[in-house]
C-alpha cells in the first residue's frame, strides 16, 4: 500500500469502532473492547509503518508525504483537504499512536473488565462494587462499551488533526476531540459536578474556538487557501507580514496568528482560559483525564507549532505568546503546590508544562518546544495512568474496609504505597523525575533544559528566570506528590489494603516509562559536556529541518549558566519536596495550604461574577423578558387594541351614526315619513284618483314635450 | 414518457394536492388515511430524485421550465422552473414532508383533515420554490399560510389561538408591501415573468421618473417592501417573536415543517427576488440587513439560552441559525460578483438545507419526549439518559449537528458563511461569533437539563415510566441523521449543484 493511502486510512479504524460499538455491539462488553483495542492497534501499526517510512526519506521537510482531494466547491475553485506527513507530524504521530494504544489497553483494566456487575450500579454513576461470597469486589463500569466508543471517536479526532495538511480538517479534528472531552468529562453525568465540568470545558474551549474560526476565515480570505503548503509559501508569507489590519497595529499575519493562538489558549488551557482543565478531573477516570489533559491539550501546542511560520512574522503576537506561556507556567505551578487531589496536581502541572512549550514558541525556540511536547506527552501520560493505578488500588482498599467516605484520590489518605504497588511506584517515580527534569537520565531534563538554554541564549532573561522558578516548583510539587503517595507509612486503613493493579494497567505504565527515559536521548545537544555527540542529535536535525536553513543555522555553543540552573532547580526542588513532606501526616501540617493557592487565585469566582452570571441575566431577563416579551411583543400587542380601536371608532363614530343611523335608519325613516304623509291622498275615492292621474298626465306630457321637442 | 419529461415539475408540485383531494373520499379508517398520506407524499420525493438524475448542474438558467397562460388579462402566466438553488429546497421539502407525516402517525384527532392539510401545505411550499412568475410566487406564498394556520389552530397546544393568529396576521401583514411591490412591477412592465423582469427592471435608466418619484426612490421603497416581507418570514430580529410562539404551540410535525421548510421561504425570497431584482439596493442596504442578521444570531442565541421550555429553546435556535443565512445573503449582496459572494451565498443556501434537517430533527425529538411526558418544562426533566439511552444518543447527535460541530453538516455551511462574510462584513461577522459561542451554551443547556443528572425517579416507574423511542420514530430520524453526517463529511453531493447555480447568478 502506498504511504499516502495508508496515511488517509490511519484515522479510520477508531472512527469505525465508534460507529460499530454505538450501533451494534454496545450490549457486549467483550466484543466492544475487542473492536476498540483492535482499531487502536491497527492505527498504531499504520502509524509506525508511516513513521518508519518517513525516517527513510531524505529531506522529508521538503518532500513530505502528501495527498489532497477537492472537498468544498467555492465559486470557481475548490477547497482542498488532504493528508501530510512531514517531520513535525511524523513525530507527533509517533507519540499519539503510542499513547492512544496504551490508553485503550489500560481502560480494559481500569473499568474492571471481567468483574461482576455492581449491586446498585446505575449508568451515569461510578461503579460502587459488587458483593461476591460476602466480599465486596470492584464492579464493572455499567457503561463500559460506551466508554470505548467515546475514546474511539477521540482517537479519530486526534489522528485526523495530526495527519491534516490544512487548517480546516485540523480544526475538525480539534473540535471532535472537544466533543469527546465533553462526553468523557460528563461520562458520569449523574454527578452534578461532572455535568457542570463538562459544560465548562466545552464552553471555555469554545471561546477560543470561535476566535480560531475567525482567524481561519481571515487566513482563508487573504490567502485563498487553507493548506499548509500554500500558506507557508515565501510569497504568501511576505504578503501576510506586510498587510496592515488596523487592529492593535498588527499585520495580517500577526492578527491571524493571534486569533489562532487564542484557540490554542482555550485548547491547551493557558491563562486566562485554563479554568476548564482542573475541573475536567471530575471526569470519571484518569484515563479520560489523560486523554484530554495529556494528549488532547497537546493539540493546542501542535497547532501553534504548525502555524509558527505565520505567528512568528509579527513581534507583537510573539511577545503575547511568550508572555502568556511564561505566566501560565509559573501561575499553574503555584496552584499545583497546594492541591491534595492526585489528579488535580497533575492537571495543574500539565497547564504549567504547556506554558513552558508556549513560552518556548514565543521566543522562537521551535525545536525545543516540539521536543518538550513529545517528552511531556510520554511522561505525563505515564503519570496520569500511574495516578489512575494508584486510585484504583485505593478504591480496592475502600471496598475492603467499606468506608466510602474516604476519598481515594486525596493524597493525604495515601502513604506507603511503594510496597503495595511496586510497579506503579517505580513507573510513577520515573514519570515524576522526568517531569521534574532529573538530570541526564530522564527525557524531561533534556527538553526542559533546551527551553531554558534557548531563553538564556536569546537574552530573554525575565522569561528564563520565571521558567526556572516554575521548574523548581515543578520538581517540588512532584516530589511532594510522590512522597505523600508512596513514601512513609500508610495514613489510612484503605491505603494499607491497596494492592497492585492488573497487567492491562501495568503494561502501559512500563511501556511509557521506557519512553519517558529514552526519548530524551535522541535530542542531546552536541555541545553538551561529556556525553554530547555520543549519540547524534537526531531530533534537532529532524524537526529543525522544518524551518529550512533558518533552523539549521542555529550555531550551538555551550553555556554553563542554563545547565547549572537546570540542575539546581531540578535537584533542589526534588530534595526540598522530599524533606518538606517526609513526615507530614495531615493537611493541617502542610504549610503550603494557603487559601489563595487552594482556591486557584479565585479565577473561577471572578469569572462567575464577571461573565457567567451577567450572561445568564442578559439571556433570561434582558433578551427573553424585556426585549422579546416586553418591548417587541409589547409593540405587537399595541396593534391588536389599536386595530380594535380603529374598528370600534369606525363603528361608533361612522358606521353607527352615519351609515346605520343617518343613512340606514334615516332612509327608512324618511321613507316611512314620506309614506305617512302621502297617506292622506290614498282616500279610496275614484274621483280624486282620476284628477291626480290627469294632473300627472299633464305634467309628464308637458315635460316630455319640452325635453324632446326643445 | 415525453409527457412525464416535460411535466415533471407540475407532477411534483400537484401530486400532493391530488392526493389530498383523493383523501376526501377515503373511508373513515385512520390507519388507512395515514398510510395513504405517507405513501402519496413519497411520490413527490421519488419524482424529485428522478429530477435530480436528469438535472444538469452545468446548464445556465432554469431547467424543466413549464409555462401556461394563467391570467391573460394581466399577462401573468403559470411559469415554473428549477435551478440549483431551488432544487436543493425542493429536495428538502419533498424529503421532510413524508417524514413529518410519518412523525404524525401518533395523531389520533381528525386524521383525515390533518393529513390533507399537510399535503396542501406541501404544494404551497413547493410552489414558492418553483415559481418563476411573481404573481404565482405570491399566490403560493399565501397559500402556504392557510394550512399551517389551521394546523396550529386546531391541533396545537394550550396557547394555540394566540400563536396561530400571531403567525397568520404577522406574516400576512408583512406581505402587504410585497403585494403592492409586485403589482408595481406588473403594471410597469406588463408582465410578472421573473426572467423578463430580471432584465427589464434593472435596465431602467437611472433618471427615469416613476409615479412622480426618481427611480432610485421607487426602487428603495420596493426593495424594503420585499425585504420586510421576507424578513418577517425568515425571521430576522426584531421580527422574530411570532416564531417561538408558533413553533411552540404547533403540533410536532407542524413545527418540523415550519422550521424545516417554511422559514426557508423567506430566505429563498431574498435569494430569488431581492438580490437579482435589486442588486444596487442590496449593496447599499447590506449593512442594514447585516445588522438585522447579526441581531438574529446574537439575540436568538441569548434568547434560546434564557428559555425554560424545551420547545421554545429549540424555536429560538432557529432564529439564531437563520440569522447566519441572512448574514450570508447580505454579504453576497454587498460583494456581488466576487468569490466572497459566491462562498457566502452557497453557504447560505447550504445552511438553509442543513437547518432544515437539524431543526426538523430537533423539533421531532422534543415532540417525542413531549408526547410521553406531556410537559416541555426543562426543569421537569433531567436524568433521563439512563431511561432512554437510544433517544439520548440521537438527541446528542442532532444537538451537535445543530451546534455546528465540525464533521456534521451545520459546520460546513456556517464556516462558508463566516468565510464569505469575513471580508465584506468583518465587524458583523466578528460580532456574530458571540452568537456562535452561545449556540454552544444553549445546546449544552438543553442536553444537561434533559438527559444529564441523577436518575430521574419520577419518570422511572409506574404510570409515568418513560418509554424508549420506538421504531417508527427512529425511522423518522434515521434519514435526517444520515444526511447530517454525510453532508458534514462530503458536502460536495449537494453543494456542487448549489455552487454552480450561485456562481452563475451572483
Amino acid at each position: 500500500m502506498s504511504t499516502e493511502t495508508l496515511i488517509w486510512l490511519l484515522p479510520l479504524p477508531p472512527a469505525l469502532a465508534f460507529f460499530l460499538i454505538v450501533l451494534f455491539t454496545n450490549k457486549s462488553k467483550a466484543v466492544s473492547h475487542t473492536i476498540a483495542v483492535g482499531a487502536a492497534f491497527l492505527s498504531w501499526l499504520g502509524a509506525m509503518v508511516v513513521f518508519i517510512r518517513a525516517l527513510g526519506v531524505e529531506h522529508l521537510a521538503e518532500h513530505p508525504f502528501e495527498s489532497a482531494i477537492n472537498w468544498l466547491p467555492t465559486g470557481e475553485t475548490y477547497l482542498k483537504i488532504g493528508v501530510l506527513i512531514d517531520p513535525l507530524s511524523a513525530i507527533v504521530l509517533f507519540f499519539v499512536a503510542w499513547c492512544v494504544l496504551m490508553i485503550f489497553l489500560y481502560s480494559v483494566g481500569y473499568h474492571n473488565f471481567g468483574q461482576p456487575a455492581g449491586d446498585h450500579d446505575h449508568p451515569g454513576l461510578p461503579p460502587h462494587g459488587a458483593t461476591v461470597h460476602g466480599h465486596t469486589v470492584p464492579s464493572v463500569e455499567p457503561m463500559y462499551s460506551r466508554f470505548f466508543a467515546f475514546i474511539g471517536l477521540f482517537a479519530f479526532g486526534m489522528l485526523t488533526l495530526v495527519v491534516s495538511d490544512n487548517v480546516l480538517t485540523m480544526f475538525v479534528g480539534w473540535e471532535i476531540m472537544g466533543l469527546c472531552s465533553y462526553l468523557l468529562i460528563g461520562f458520569w453525568y449523574g454527578k452534578e459536578s461532572a455535568r457542570n465540568a463538562a459544560i465548562k470545558a466545552f464552553m471555555t474551549t469554545r471561546v477560543g474556538d470561535v476566535f480560531m474560526l475567525l482567524g481561519i476565515a481571515f487566513l482563508y480570505s487573504v490567502t485563498g487557501s487553507l493548506s499548509f503548503k500554500d500558506i507557508f509559501n515565501e510569497e504568501v508569507l511576505k504578503v501576510l507580514a506586510s498587510v496592515p489590519t488596523g487592529v492593535f497595529g498588527l499585520s495580517a499575519a500577526g492578527l491571524i496568528g493571534l486569533l489562532l493562538f487564542i484557540g490554542t489558549v482555550g485548547k491547551s488551557a493557558q491563562f486566562p482560559l485554563h479554568v476548564w482543565l482542573p475541573d475536567a478531573m471530575e471526569g470519571p477516570t484518569p484515563v479520560s483525564a489523560m486523554i484530554h489533559a495529556a494528549t488532547m491539550v497537546s493539540a493546542g501546542v501542535y497547532a501553534v507549532i504548525r502555524m509558527f511560520p505565520i505567528i512568528s512574522l509579527d513581534h507583537t503576537t510573539m511577545n503575547i505568546v511568550a508572555l502568556i506561556g511564561t505566566f501560565t507556567a509559573i501561575f499553574a505551578a503555584t496552584i499545583a503546590v497546594a492541591q491534595n487531589d492526585i489528579k488535580r496536581v497533575l492537571a495543574y502541572s500539565t497547564i504549567s508544562q504547556l506554558g513552558f512549550m508556549i513560552a518556548a514558541l514565543g521566543i522562537e525556540a521551535y525545536v525545543a518546544a516540539t521536543f518538550h511536547l513529545v517528552t511531556h506527552a510520554f511522561f505525563k501520560a505515564l503519570l496520569f495512568l500511574g495516578s489512575g493505578s494508584v486510585i484504583h488500588g485505593m478504591e480496592h482498599g475502600v471496598l475492603h474496609t467499606g468506608n466510602h467516605k474516604v476519598d481515594p484520590q486525596d493524597m493525604f489518605n495515601m502513604g506507603g504505597l511503594r510496597n503495595k504497588m511496586p510497579i506503579t511506584f517505580w513507573t510513577f517515580l520515573i514519570g515524576g523525575f522526568a517531569l521534574s527534569g532529573f538530570p541526564l537520565i530522564t527525557a524531561g531534563f533534556w527538553s526542559k533544559d533546551e527551553i531554558l538554554t534557548d531563553a538564556w541564549k536569546h537574552d530573554h532573561y525575565i522569561i528564563f528566570g520565571t521558567l526556572a522558578i516554575a521548574a523548581f516548583l515543578t520538581a517540588f510539587y512532584t516530589m511532594r506528590q510522590i512522597t505523600l503517595t508512596f513514601f512513609g507509612e500508610a495514613r489510612t486503613k484503605e491505603a494499607e489494603h491497596a494492592h497492585e493493579t492488573p497487567w492491562t494497567m501495568t503494561t502501559p505504565l512500563i511501556v511509557l516509562s521506557v519512553f519517558a527515559i529514552t526519548f530524551g536521548w535522541v535530542g542531546i545537544p552536541e555541545y553538551f559536556p561529556g556525553i554530547g555527540g555520543l549519540l547524534p542529535n537526531w531530533f534537532h536535525e529532524f524537526v529543525g529541518s522544518m524551518l529550512g536553513e533558518h533552523g539549521a543555522a542555529e550555531a550551538a555553543k555551550f553555556d554553563p549558566i542554563p545547565l547549572i540552573t537546570s540542575l539546581v532547580v531540578a535537584l533542589g526542588g526534588l530534595t526540598a519536596g522530599y524533606f518538606a513532606y517526609r513526615n507530614v501526616k495531615s493537611p493541617a501540617e502542610d504549610k503550603l495550604q494557603i487559601s489563595v493557592l487552594k482556591n486557584k487565585w479565585y479565577v473561577d469566582e471572578l469569572y462567575n461574577v464577571v461573565f457567567i452570571k451577567p450572561a445568564a441575566w442578559f439571556s433570561e431577563v434582558f433578551v427573553s423578558k424585556w426585549m422579546d416579551k416586553g418591548f417587541i411583543d409589547g409593540i405587537l400587542h399595541i396593534f391588536g387594541p389599536a386595530t380594535g380601536g380603529v374598528g370600534s371608532g369606525i363603528r361608533n363614530y361612522f358606521d353607527l351614526p352615519i351609515i346605520n343611523h343617518f343613512l340606514g335608519d334615516g332612509s327608512a325613516e324618511a321613507t316611512w315619513w314620506i309614506g305617512r304623509n302621502l297617506r292622506p291622498i290614498q282616500t279610496g275615492r275614484i274621483q280624486q284618483y282620476l284628477i291626480l292621474s290627469l294632473i300627472l298626465l299633464f305634467v309628464v306630457g308637458g315635460l316630455l314635450y319640452f325635453l324632446l321637442m326643445a | 414518457m415525453e409527457y412525464f419529461n416535460t411535466h415533471l415539475l407540475s407532477l411534483i408540485l400537484f401530486t400532493p394536492t391530488i392526493a389530498a383531494l383523493i383523501m376526501l373520499f377515503l373511508p373513515d379508517n385512520a390507519q388507512l388515511q395515514r398510510w395513504f398520506a405517507f405513501i402519496s407524499s413519497l411520490v413527490p420525493f421519488i419524482l424529485t430524485l428522478v429530477l435530480w438524475s436528469r438535472f444538469d448542474p452545468n446548464a445556465a438558467g432554469f431547467q424543466f421550465e413549464e409555462k401556461y397562460v394563467w391570467y391573460e388579462a394581466i399577462n401573468s402566466s403559470f411559469h415554473i422552473g428549477v435551478d440549483g438553488i431551488s432544487f436543493s429546497m425542493v429536495l428538502l421539502t419533498t424529503l421532510l414532508t413524508p417524514l413529518a407525516i410519518l412523525a404524525s402517525f401518533s395523531v389520533t384527532d381528525r386524521v383525515k383533515p390533518y393529513m390533507m392539510l399537510f399535503l396542501f401545505l406541501e404544494t404551497g411550499m413547493l410552489g414558492v420554490f418553483l415559481a418563476l412568475d411573481l404573481l404565482i410566487f405570491f399566490v403560493f406564498w399565501e397559500i402556504g399560510l392557510v394550512p399551517m394556520y389551521f394546523l396550529i389552530n386546531q391541533w396545537g397546544s394550550a396557547n394555540r389561538n394566540y400563536a396561530s393568529l400571531k403567525f397568520m396576521i404577522y406574516t400576512m401583514g408583512g406581505s402587504l408591501g410585497l403585494l403592492l411591490a409586485v403589482q408595481l412591477l406588473g403594471v410597469l412592465f406588463g408582465t410578472f415573468d421573473l426572467v423578463v423582469l430580471y432584465q427589464q427592471w434593472n435596465s431602467l435608466s437611472a433618471d427615469t421618473i416613476l409615479l412622480g418619484m426618481p427611480i432610485h426612490t421607487v426602487k428603495t421603497i420596493a426593495f424594503w417592501a420585499f425585504a420586510i416581507a421576507f424578513a418577517v418570514k425568515v425571521p430576522v430580529w426584531p421580527f422574530h417573536t411570532w416564531l417561538p410562539d408558533a413553533h411552540t404551540e404547533a403540533p410536532t410535525a407542524g413545527s418540523m415543517i415550519l422550521a424545516g421548510v417554511l422559514l426557508k421561504l423567506g430566505a429563498y425570497g431574498f435569494i430569488r427576488l431581492v438580490l437579482p431584482l435589486y442588486p444596487v439596493e442590496s449593496k447599499i442596504f447590506a449593512g442594514a440587513l447585516a445588522v438585522l442578521a447579526v441581531g438574529a444570531i446574537v439575540f436568538g442565541a441569548f434568547g434560546s439560552y434564557g428559555q425554560t421550555d424545551f420547545k421554545r429553546l429549540v424555536a429560538y435556535s432557529s432564529v439564531n441559525h437563520m440569522g447566519f443565512v441572512v448574514l450570508g445573503i447580505a454579504a453576497a449582496g454587498l460583494a456581488a460578483g466576487t468569490a466572497d459572494a459566491h462562498i457566502a451565498m452557497s453557504g447560505a443556501v447550504l445552511q438553509m438545507f442543513n437547518h432544515g434537517l437539524s431543526a426538523a430533527g430537533m423539533f421531532f425529538l422534543v415532540g417525542v419526549i413531549y408526547e410521553r411526558t406531556h410537559t416541555r418544562n426543562l426543569d421537569d426533566f433531567g436524568g433521563l439518559f439512563p431511561l432512554v439511552p437510544v433517544y439520548g444518543g440521537i438527541l446528542i447527535f442532532t444537538s451537535m449537528a445543530s451546534l455546528g460541530l465540525p464533521g456534521l453538516n451545520g459546520f460546513v455551511s456556517e464556516f462558508m458563511i463566516v468565510r464569505g462574510s469575513y471580508q465584506p462584513l468583518t465587524i458583523y461577522t466578528a460580532i456574530a461569533m458571540l452568537g456562535l459561542l452561545f449556540t454552544g451554551a444553549y445546546i449544552l443547556k438543553g442536553i444537561k437539563k434533559v438527559l444529564h443528572g441523577p436518575l430521574n425517579e419520577h419518570w422511572a416507574h409506574g404510570e409515568h415510566k418513560l418509554t424508549e423511542i420506538n421504531l417508527r420514530e427512529i425511522i423518522v430520524m434515521a434519514p435526517l441523521m444520515a444526511l447530517m453526517l454525510f453532508t458534514g463529511l462530503w458536502p460536495m453531493w449537494i453543494l456542487d449543484i448549489i455552487n454552480k447555480a450561485v456562481t452563475a447568478l451572483f
